[in-house]
């Protein structure tokens, strides 16, 4: 790297100077683009141009089965901060569905799995084994897990139920069709499936703080939590930094859970604001303040990670 | 031993490792949380070898009795074509894997081995667009592969996934952690970009493309919210929006749901089995680097 990098300088020191010099470097860029290519094209056609092509769908009241797709300007975008507007309320609640689920979602996904990894990162026979084990429910789809805890948690008909009957305690719990319990479903159910992301990403961390800081702390006399505060948590930040901003997201992004699960029952109270955006756009053909909506969920969400960054930041000062 | 020395003369202790020795409650706790990971999966397992009148009226007993295959014979027979689901599921991600092992290797060649103009703004192109959500891109996408003619088609399954950003960062990462003196030494003997990449760049990288081969396939092969929009005739589904018509069709002939999400496991289930070391490796070591 550091030569390419000189190279590079001197090729623009240069600039303008010695002819063949410029010759080679413009045929260098052309090879470059040559192996960029194929990706680019796809990229260009399936990622950059709908970024700025959903930008201006958003502009406009378009419903791809009727022609006239009247220009509105910013008026999808103001309907969704106007409160007797067709879309505020159901927009502001999926939103607040949103929420409740990173709210519940995230501080479990960081505490069950840093338990997890702290209990692997002992000398333990077997380590690898368990490692896999908590990982394999993610490498399963949404849809199967989703299928499958539909059926161990149907009110009625589902094992959870049934064995708790077994062992004498209510056996009647709505864990689908009602609120809390669908919230405690989707989210113990998320938790369960995605844990395994966490711990293994939060074990490499953990095995990344070097030993010896460990053993001033116990020179010093520091017992287990005052090391685990002093020298685990402070070691882990980068990892944890990026941790908390990739579990955000994707409790952000919930989708197939609630759509298989609890259908947003009861009435649209789990009914997540992705699950509203493609139901709008895509069931209802209303693309143009459907495109409005996952900007402003855009654009929170990224408001979301930079305080993270700061915050995360600042505590490392 | 040691703990005897320790006991009689505290203030001599030796500083203890890092990794602290498991103890009892270290190992059953481990048990306790693998028990549950595993046994709801074991439940759609045995579930799917029950009759339709067991799986309804023994919740609580998730042991088959008696054991039987109907709800498979059913699900390979009945109105869902459930094996075309699978063949379907299986082209699409083989197919966008090969694309991304493709187009990803010789972007990140480029990005990574060779100097040319504006390669710090294409690269920050690529990354910049990691961090933003698909959702996004869905409506925006549904109607150019509209325009393309590709809805309700295995293209749609197929190509625009395989523009993701991250093959191209990953493959980047290992590439310019390549030692460079075998490149140079071909360079003299007058090898040119293109051997260089598939006769050294591309061989001493076969573990990082193995795993992003299989990393690529997982995520497409689980896709969800994407498939349940674009395609619309049941024969042309892929597993995942096929489990969900399965859901809503059988909705309490459990047996054969379970069969379903089983089908859809297995193929993923078999590819972590055999490749766990490089998954969970590759996924462990992104927050350290990142």
């Amino acid at each position: 790297m550091a030569d390419s990098s000189t190279a590079l300088v001197n090729r623009t020191r240069s600039r303008g100077g010695t002819r063949p010099r410029a010759a080679a470097a413009g045929r260098r860029s052309v090879t470059a683009y040559l192996f960029l290519a194929p990706f680019l094209i796809i990229f260009a056609v399936f990622v950059l141009f709908p970024a700025v092509y959903g930008a201006w769908i958003s502009l406009h009241v378009w419903n791809p089965l009727i022609d006239n797709r009247p220009f509105v300007g910013l008026q999808n975008f103001i309907d969704l901060f106007t409160p007797d507007s067709l879309t505020f309320e159901d927009f502001w609640e999926s939103m607040r569905a949103t929420g409740i689920f990173v709210v519940g979602s995230v501080p479990l996904l960081l505490a069950i799995p840093l338990l997890v990894a702290t209990l692997l990162n002992r000398k333990i026979k077997g380590g690898t084994v368990f490692r896999a084990v908590f990982f394999a429910p993610y490498v399963l789809g949404v849809a199967v897990i989703s299928v499958l805890w539909r059926y161990l948690l149907d009110p009625q008909l589902g094992a959870v139920n049934a064995v708790l009957g077994l062992l004498g305690l209510p056996s009647d719990t709505p864990w689908t069709v009602d609120v809390p319990w669908a919230w405690i479903s989707l989210i113990g159910i998320t938790v369960w499936w995605t844990l395994g992301l966490n711990t293994v990403i939060l074990l490499a961390g953990l095995k990344g703080i070097n030993p010896d800081l460990y053993e001033a702390a116990s020179l010093d006399g520091a017992g287990g939590w005052q090391k685990f505060t002093h020298v685990t948590l402070p070691g882990l930040r980068p990892v944890m930094t990026f941790v908390v901003t990739i579990t955000l997201l994707s409790s952000a992004n919930m989708f197939g859970q609630s759509y298989l699960i609890t259908q947003g029952a009861p009435g649209t109270q789990t009914r997540t604001a992705i699950m509203y955006i493609a139901d709008q756009g895509l069931g209802q053909n209303q693309m143009g303040a459907a495109t409005a909506m996952s900007y402003v969920l855009f654009a929170i969400l990224a408001a979301v990670s930079v305080l993270n960054f700061r915050l995360q930041r600042d505590n490392t000062k | 031993m040691s703990s005897l020395v320790t006991t009689t003369i505290p203030q001599n202790r030796l500083p203890r490792s890092r990794r602290r020795a498991p103890n009892a409650l270290t190992y059953a706790a481990l048990f306790i949380i693998s028990f549950i990971i595993v046994v709801p999966l074991l439940w759609m397992l045995l579930t799917s070898f029950k009759t339709d009148f067991d799986a309804i009226n023994a919740p609580a007993s998730p042991i088959p009795n008696p054991f039987t295959t109907e709800a498979y014979s059913t699900l390979a027979t009945g109105n869902l074509p459930i094996l075309r689901w699978f063949a379907n599921s299986l082209i699409a991600a083989t197919a966008q894997t090969a694309i991304i092992l493709v187009t990803a290797s010789a972007a990140a060649y480029a990005l990574a081995r060779l100097d040319f103009w504006g390669k710090k703004f294409v690269f920050g192109l690529i990354i910049a667009t990691l961090l933003v959500p698909g959702v996004i891109f869905l409506i925006p996408n549904y109607l150019i592969v509209d325009q393309l003619g590709w809805l309700d088609t295995l293209w749609a399954i197929i190509v625009p996934g395989s523009a993701g950003a991250f093959g191209v960062f990953f493959l980047r990462q290992f590439f310019i952690s390549l030692p460079s003196e075998i490149e140079e030494a071909a360079r003299i003997d007058g090898a040119g970009d293109l051997r260089i990449f598939l006769q050294i760049i591309l061989p001493l990288s076969r573990p990082a493309l193995a795993t992003l081969a299989v990393l690529s396939f997982l995520a497409n092969w689980n896709d969800f919210i994407w498939p349940i929009y674009v395609l619309l005739s049941p024969e042309n589904l892929t597993l995942q929006p096929g489990l969900s018509v399965l859901q809503g069709t059988y909705s309490t002939h459990f047996g054969i749901v379970m069969a379903g999400a089983v089908i859809a496991s297995v193929p993923v289930l078999i590819l972590f089995t055999l490749a766990q070391k490089q998954i969970v490796e590759s996924v462990a070591t992104s927050g350290v680097k990142g």
